[in-house]
């Protein structure tokens, strides 16, 4: 179907199914019940879900299929934004234009820091990534944002003000993000019994655009453009040898994850109409890489995985705090609950970052696949009698080597 | 010509710092072969051997005291710390006010051991793994560190003073022939680039002057070989872990004073770090040196008014400016040397 095999199809539904029924799926506790601290089937972090998946999806196609490892790519998700906040500002509060400006905004941004870039491979590309979105932090921190040219807003973040011209809106549309008069933030909330479900508009034009750039990016690893990237990715030298120049090829994969990257920012401000320097950050660079490494880099569902996972585990240990500590530990004994809340207090509410960074450690430490190898290594044990198919036969078909391309 | 001292002047703390950090990198990357992400956060870590030990000093306990009272006509409370009622407080007072050069003694070998440890217990299990999987886990590492110290120590600044008889600043010009008044220059900086200078010979001296810094050369151009003439390479290279850690870590100590230690001052500091070391050649020390000071002077000169006036914003991106060009132009960095990173 579409184009795609068997196996790839039936991904695609899976995940059609999960993104249309979300609502559902992450609200599988009654909304007033003690449980439902763990429910995450609200709008915005629903909305965070899909758009962090996007970026993480785009950069997979760098990252996975090439190897390159870029260390800058917040800085695409920024201008994104940015570019968005602006079509809000100038022309119209419509999210059409405005995400396809982020897109194409983002697009320019990265062939310009591709192409110097990719002349470098390895760490020199990880590091010109990083010192490229660094410039681009500082200058949408501080230096774009003097009073004669006032591009970002400096620290207080771009946003729409009342005074702004506006030039194509339409009078009665919704003074907020909206779809042809759709506000993004008109949510139908579904009451069954205990439970409550909330229908948001903004979610499921995340979730549409979602399906769509993730259709693409299965596409696209089956091509034999995808074939192409996966061999720079295995031997750039020898592919150079055989006469064939990689770097055309590097430089669309930069600019397709790049792409990806502007529509993730896009759709963030789309959501929620504002654009702060912080998003451009290296942290923020750190994130989706995380989000990559830990669903499992390479594989089609392990970003979107990652993704899911972080996003979710982030709000819900920023979320617990020491009395929910204690309430959880009660049944102990008073010395050994507060014994275990002292221990375990570091680790969450604010210390959630602590968690990420150990995890991200032990995920590269002992299973460098993700998420996605650790589901495999899970089947294989139950099928271990199966005889191995022939496809595994390592003289034939040499598996792709994790490296960076050096 | 006096401003224009006075710019290189103002570079060379910085500049310092960067070299420092840069040297650190570099002795890992060219021992080791591997690229610490989590150097930054060992030079936080130094920062903050020098206010714990501020802190420690500074415990104290409390008494009241019956002849005063304070402006609500309580008796007034004074805070006594431990270190002055045992030792007097004339030395006691010279104890605290001297906390940060004394940081020193705690620091080398806290950042040693945690240098050790870092090598033994993660970094070793990277060596055959690829640069990316190299990258990836000290970056996690540096979260956890920052993270750590953020728990411990708050999110905010700390200020830790220098003593008070190298606080203010000298006038330097009147020393070399200038006007007064046209070149003055806190004191504290002068130290710390002249401590930087002393570890910095230091470290190139004990590699060249030494035996063990000679095996540790040769290692460093051929691994194999010496490991086969029965040296045991390994060890000596966690030595130099555990010595690049304490680089660092001296670093911090000592740059307290001029910028308050928070939790993230590593990290910011990392990235300019890695443009550093790029810039002077990945894997040559005194390309990491030069570029460190170069980066710093040059830093300084962008940030004069005149300067900013011309091109708003160029303090900002100098740097990143420079290694883009310089990469573009140079691959290899100012000085580094060919096989090292190559293709």
């Amino acid at each position: 179907m579409l184009g795609l095999n068997r196996k790839d199809t039936t991904l695609l539904i899976v995940v059609f199914l999960l993104t249309m029924l979300a609502p559902f799926l992450l609200n599988p506790f009654p909304a007033d019940s003690a449980m439902a601290q763990f429910n995450a089937g609200y709008p915005d972090l629903m909305q965070r879900f899909v758009i962090f998946g996007i970026f993480a999806v785009g950069f997979n196609i760098l990252f996975g299929l090439t190897g390159y490892l870029s260390f800058g790519h917040a800085a695409f998700l920024g201008v994104g934004s940015y570019a968005a906040v602006w079509m809000f500002k100038l022309f119209t509060f419509n999210v059409v234009p405005a995400i396809a400006a982020a897109v194409v905004v983002a697009g320019l941004f990265s062939v310009l820091i591709g192409y110097v870039s990719l002349r470098r491979s390895g760490i020199y590309f990880s590091i010109l990534t990083l010192a490229f979105a660094q410039m681009s932090f500082a200058l949408a921190y501080s230096v774009l944002s003097n009073p004669k040219f006032n591009l970002t807003n400096g620290e207080t973040g771009l946003q729409v003000y009342a005074d702004d011209p506006q030039i194509f809106a339409v009078a009665g549309s919704p003074n907020l993000p909206h779809l042809f008069g759709l506000s993004m933030r008109s949510t139908y909330t579904m009451d069954v019994g205990a439970w409550s479900f909330d229908f948001n508009a903004g979610y499921y034009l995340c979730a549409v655009i979602m399906l769509v750039v993730f259709y693409l990016s299965v596409r696209l690893f089956r091509s034999p453009f995808g074939m192409m990237l996966r061999a720079i990715k295995s031997n750039q030298q020898r592919l150079n040898y055989t006469g064939l120049n990689s770097r055309p090829y590097t430089l669309a994969a930069f600019v397709i994850s790049g792409m990806y990257a502007g529509l993730a920012g896009g759709l963030l401000a789309a959501m929620d109409p504002l654009a702060g320097a912080e998003r451009m950050q290296w942290t923020a660079s750190g994130e989706v890489v995380l989000m990559t490494i830990l669903g499992g880099a390479g594989t089609l569902i392990g970003p979107v995985l990652g993704a899911g996972f972080i996003k979710y585990f982030e709000n819900i240990f920023s979320k617990i705090n020491d009395n929910v500590l204690h309430s959880w530990f009660a049944f102990l004994p008073d010395g050994m609950e507060d014994f275990m809340v002292t221990i375990i207090h570091p680790f969450v509410g604010k210390g959630w970052h602590l968690t990420l960074g150990l995890l991200f450690m032990l995920v590269v430490i002992f299973l460098p696949g993700g998420l996605v190898e650790g589901g495999q290594r899970i089947a294989r044990l139950f099928k271990r009698n199966t005889t191995q198919t022939p496809g595994n036969d390592p003289e034939h078909h040499p598996k792709p080597s994790p490296h960076v391309a050096e | 010509m006096d401003s224009f001292l006075l710019q290189i002047l103002n570079g060379l703390d910085k500049g310092s710092a960067y070299a420092l950090i840069a040297l650190g990198l570099t002795l890992i990357f060219g021992t080791l072969g591997v690229v610490n992400f989590a150097h930054g956060a060992l030079f936080m870590i130094g920062a903050f051997c020098a206010v714990t030990l501020n802190k420690l000093l500074t415990l104290s306990f409390e008494t009241v005291d019956e002849t005063k009272t304070d402006f609500l006509g309580n008796p007034l409370k004074v805070e006594t710390p431990y270190v002055e009622a045992w030792f007097g407080p004339e030395f006691g007072g010279a104890l605290i006010d001297w906390s940060v050069p004394l940081a020193i003694l705690l620091a080398i070998p806290v950042m040693v051991g945690i240098g050790f440890v870092m090598e033994r217990g993660l970094i070793k299990h990277f060596y055959k793994r690829p640069h990316a999987d190299q990258i990836l886990v000290t970056f996690g590492l540096a979260i956890v560190l920052q993270e750590i110290i953020k728990y411990y120590f708050g999110a905010n600044p700390i200020q830790t003073p220098e003593p008070s008889a190298l606080r203010g600043s000298i006038d330097i010009g009147t020393m070399i022939g200038f006007e007064a008044n046209r070149i003055i220059y806190p004191i504290w900086r002068l130290v710390y680039f002249f401590f930087a200078m002393v570890i910095i010979a230091g470290v190139f001296g004990f590699l060249q002057f030494t035996t063990f810094g000679m095996v540790v050369r040769a290692g460093m151009a051929d691994r194999e070989t010496v490991g086969l003439l029965g040296i045991n390479i390994d060890r000596r290279f966690t030595i130099m872990f555990g010595i690049a850690a304490a680089v660092a870590g001296l670093a911090g100590v000592m740059y307290g004073p001029l910028n308050p230690p928070n939790y993230h001052m590593g990290m910011d500091f990392l990235v300019l770090s890695f443009v550093v070391v790029v810039v002077g050649g990945m894997g040559s020390l005194p390309g990491a040196v030069l570029a460190g000071f170069m980066l710093g002077i040059l830093e300084s000169f962008a940030s004069t008014t005149w300067a900013t006036t011309t091109i708003p914003g160029i303090n900002q991106i100098i740097i990143y400016l420079v290694a883009i060009i310089v990469l573009l132009t140079r691959p290899r960095g100012l000085m580094g040397r060919k096989g090292v990173m190559e293709e």
